[in-house]
């Protein structure tokens, strides 16, 4: 039997996300900041706009729901669930009244994509964008790729309720024993790698002719759609309008840094520098990458899409390491996936795509620990069948320190894996549905759900409606691995059908 | 006079040159979608500059958007000495028309899609933008303002 949620713990899911809210919205100041100090008026009192709403809305629910209760789990996970929608609707705010973008529907699938760090893009003349604007997009994508909780926990959400939202969004692991000083090393790490990307990424920028004050200002961009593994770049051409080589070496490296697991780097800053070699996720990503690359360098050499090798590497790679590590950087344009690269290219990119980067990354996709657990899971089953039956099969594997396999880990690495191919399964279905091929479709929605990015040319302005929202849901639920989707449609359910 | 092979080749390459200089620019859609087509052909493009001019040693790269996409120029920086607007916020680029070659993917350039300059002729010129504060939103501004301002005195006055 269901029963129909209470008032009091509809209160206490409406004052945590409250906080959430209240939380993102001084997030907006950063771009307001930098809106007036470089003059550009309109754009500030955008910004203004988007916080008065958001802490409008935040106050008025914190007063409403005010509550001195600890959450449930059940309730922890709907909060980070709903906490994910509304920093769409109020991140979308400022970016639909800068007038680049078409409808509000359009805004919120960007600021979906943005914090979902997807890179899946609807705007309208991004080039004649201002600097507060285009900050704000990638800025979406930094506080999303630490998360969205991460930040308000290491603000405003203190207590055991913390740990039960953290978890919530997709980070099972705990860096540090508090969760707390988790989030808050989330941050510090992210902070130092982004002074010193923006250092690296602005030089060479300066280095390659461009302004001083645009080549820092695109490296800390950059730098946060890198590390992020977000996707979103200042200019139209995405990594193309640099035309530099070390600035591609430079996004492939923090790309790469994006794609692992905080935990690993917290004890490689501690000095364990031999987990990097042990580590089954680090492992996993290097042979994905390889074999992934092979096949797309196949694809590419049988169709002599790139006549010289080095073309041949350099566009393959980049292009297949933005989307392992689900970043979705290009360096050629959409349609050139369709018309230059062989469906075996964009197999090997789709299969890269789908499997994602570490647990407890900004990658979004499968993961490399849950493909790691299936597939050793699968080699001691097919031990047990060739050894005799008496002989016990033992499995172990490394992820920061030896772990046993069991049943259930396999269970829930599978669970989750099967989740995901229904997904872009589902969404390569609406995609064929409004009319698109099936190669088109799959790897469009491939990349919405692992919030990859790299896009094949179906999204744009004119896709049919429908399939923008498919898309917005996919970005959503691939962000969140499921878990806290199926709390909220569980509690929505609980509501219309339980009983008092 | 004798006439040198050299002679034969300049003629042809004017010839050429006029040829393309008078040609109808393509769009950008186009040459991405025929890219093998195009691919080491003389083409004109014609658009916006926008982003920055990056220098280069004697060459340069600069950005043309056409209205549907913007498209690398590798140019020669004499070439360049008329552009004196570049589109961003706060400007409209100079309008230029492009007669170069093609690369679907550039053997000199890691293989981008790109276009080798020729010839550059500003066809219109751009203007910095003078921004107009809009009074709709700074009026809605300060309604949520003084709006926000009541709810945060109302919540102290309920919490006490």
């Amino acid at each position: 039997m269901i029963l129909k949620p209470r008032l009091e713990e509809i209160k206490i899911i409406g004052y945590y996300l409250g906080r959430i809210i209240l939380g993102l919205s001084l997030t907006m100041l950063i771009p307001l900041v930098l809106g007036l100090a470089a003059g550009e008026v309109n754009p500030a009192v955008d910004f203004i706009l988007g916080l008065e709403v958001s802490l409008l809305c935040g106050f008025i629910l914190t007063r409403l729901c005010f509550t001195d209760k600890e959450m449930s789990w059940m309730q922890g996970m709907i909060v980070v669930s709903l906490s994910w929608v509304a920093a769409m609707l109020f991140g979308a705010v400022p970016l639909y009244l800068s007038g680049h973008w078409k409808s509000y529907l359009d805004a919120c699938f960007d600021a979906m994509s943005g914090f979902a760090t997807t890179g899946l893009t609807l705007v309208q003349n991004l080039d004649h964008m201002s600097y507060s604007h285009n900050l704000w997009r990638h800025l979406t994508m930094f506080i999303g790729g630490q998360g969205i909780v991460v930040v308000a926990i290491a603000l405003f959400v203190k207590g055991s309720g913390a740990f039960k939202i953290y978890v919530g969004e997709a980070r099972d692991e705990k860096i540090l024993p508090n969760v707390l000083h988790t989030a808050r090393f989330i941050w510090l790490l992210s902070i130092t790698y982004l002074v010193l990307g923006t250092l690296a990424l602005g030089i060479t920028g300066l280095l390659g002719g461009m302004k001083p004050a645009n080549a820092f200002f695109h490296g800390a961009c950059i730098f946060m759609a890198a590390f992020d593994t977000g996707g979103f770049a200042p200019q139209s051409q995405s990594i193309l309008y640099y035309h530099s080589l070390a600035f591609e070496v430079f996004t492939v490296v923090l790309m790469v840094l994006g794609a692992i697991n905080f935990r690993l780097h917290y004890h490689v800053w501690m000095g364990n520098r031999r987990e990097i070699v042990k580590n089954i996720e680090t492992v996993g990503l290097f042979i994905t990458i390889l074999v992934t690359f092979m096949i797309t360098a196949v694809g590419l050499f049988r169709m002599d899409t790139y006549p010289y090798a080095l073309s041949l590497f350099r566009k393959g790679f980049y292009q297949l390491v933005s989307g392992h590590t689900g970043t979705g950087f290009q360096t050629i344009y959409a349609a050139q996936f369709i018309n230059e690269w062989s469906h075996l290219s964009l197999t090997g990119v789709i299969c890269a795509m789908a499997m994602g980067g570490a647990v407890c990354s900004t990658t979004g996709a499968i993961k490399m620990l849950r493909l790691g657990i299936v597939v050793k899971a699968l080699l001691e089953d097919i031990k047990r069948i060739i050894l005799p039956q008496g002989a016990i099969v033992v499995k172990k594997f490394h992820h920061i320190r030896e772990v046993f396999m069991e049943d259930k880990l396999a269970r829930a690495a599978l669970l989750i894996t099967l989740c995901y191919i229904v997904l872009y399964g589902l969404g390569a279905l609406a995609g064929m549905f409004f009319g698109y091929p099936l190669v088109d479709s799959l790897f469009e929605s491939t990349s919405a759900a692992a919030n990859v990015g790299l896009s094949c040319g179906i999204t744009s302005v004119s896709m049919p409606t429908a399939l923008k929202i498919t898309y917005i849901f996919q970005m959503w639920a691939g962000r969140l691995e499921f878990m806290s989707i199926f709390t909220l449609i569980g509690f929505f359910v609980a509501i219309v059908r339980g009983r008092r | 006079m004798k006439k040198t092979p050299f002679f034969y080749l300049t003629v042809i390459s004017l010839l050429l040159f006029s040829s393309f200089c008078s040609a109808q620019p393509v769009s950008s859609s186009e040459l991405i979608k025929n890219a093998k087509g195009y691919d080491g052909k003389a083409v004109t493009f014609s658009g916006e500059v926008i982003g920055d001019i990056m220098e280069r040693g004697q060459s340069a790269w600069i950005s043309v958007h056409d209205g549907l996409n913007a498209i690398g120029i590798w140019i020669s920086k004499p070439l360049l000495k008329d552009i004196a607007y570049t589109g961003s916020y706060k400007s409209i680029g100079d309008a230029v028309e492009i007669t170069g070659t093609f690369h679907r993917a550039c053997p000199a350039h890691g293989g981008d899609l790109d276009i080798h300059a020729l010839a550059l002729r500003k066809v219109a010129s751009g203007r910095l933008l003078q921004e107009r504060p809009n009074p709709a939103k700074r009026g809605l501004a300060i309604i949520l303002l003084g709006t926000l301002i009541i709810v945060w005195i109302l919540m102290r006055f309920l919490h006490k």
